[in-house]
């Protein structure tokens, strides 16, 4: 089950080495994203999941906000 | 979105997945910093005057008056002791009787925007609101600076 965290976790485990994954479309990713963080719009999770992300690290994945 | 995308990737085999609910406006709304193409747009928090004059609710206004016009200042951001933005003094409530304490002289709740929203969005607001300074928050409350209309219609260009 994926656990909710907040701000402060965020950079917790960013620090100890988790990838970081905006899920929104391009455009908004293109304009503002959290430093380091990969593009995987949700609408593409499936296919490019396992070529993006390294299965041995924390993920970390965000939108917008809560809404 | 997030938790749909959080709940995928643990279903096609991802073990230690992670939801960042609050999400990017969160991030945004603390001050922190982003990538992209609006990063090297000047925002709220980079013209922002941190060196505005605060103080608290129980100070005399008489007091508070000398201390900000001694300063430069015709405004006054009250706070508490976390920053958190309580009241805003413009040059008109300073006026008001010196005797006066700044909670009851103050304007309460006045509106604050958040560090990232673009300085032209905020020169727009406040033309048309005929605003002369606007407090700019983190969302949880905190002062980050007393955004000027002086910096923000005529000052893009002095950004540095």
């Amino acid at each position: 089950m994926p656990k909710e965290i907040d701000r402060d976790e965020v950079r917790r485990l960013l620090d100890r080495g988790a990838q970081l994954v905006e899920v929104l479309p391009s455009p908004e990713y293109e304009e503002d994203h959290l430093p380091g963080a990969l593009h995987l719009p949700l609408r593409h999770v499936e296919e490019r999941a396992a070529d993006l992300l390294d299965r041995s690290r924390q993920i970390v994945v965000y939108c917008w906000d809560a809404a | 979105m997030s938790p749909r995308a959080a709940w995928r990737l643990e279903s096609l085999g991802f073990g230690d997945v992670y939801d960042y609910v609050a999400g990017k406006l969160d991030w945004m709304a603390a001050g922190l910093p982003t990538e992209g193409t609006n990063a090297q747009r000047p925002r709220a928090a980079d013209v922002a005057r941190t060196d505005a004059p605060t103080c608290g609710l129980k100070e005399r206004l008489g007091d508070v008056r000398d201390r900000v016009q001694a300063q430069g200042w015709d405004s006054v951001v009250v706070v508490n002791q976390q920053r958190v933005v309580f009241g805003l003094l413009r040059a008109r409530e300073l006026e008001k009787d010196p005797a006066l304490l700044i909670e009851q002289a103050m304007r309460p709740g006045p509106s604050t925007f958040r560090p990232f929203v673009s300085i032209q969005e905020m020169a727009h607001f406040m033309v048309e609101h005929k605003l002369e300074n606007a407090p700019i928050t983190t969302s949880d409350g905190r002062l980050v600076g007393l955004l000027l209309k002086q910096d923000v219609v005529s000052g893009p260009a002095e950004v540095s």
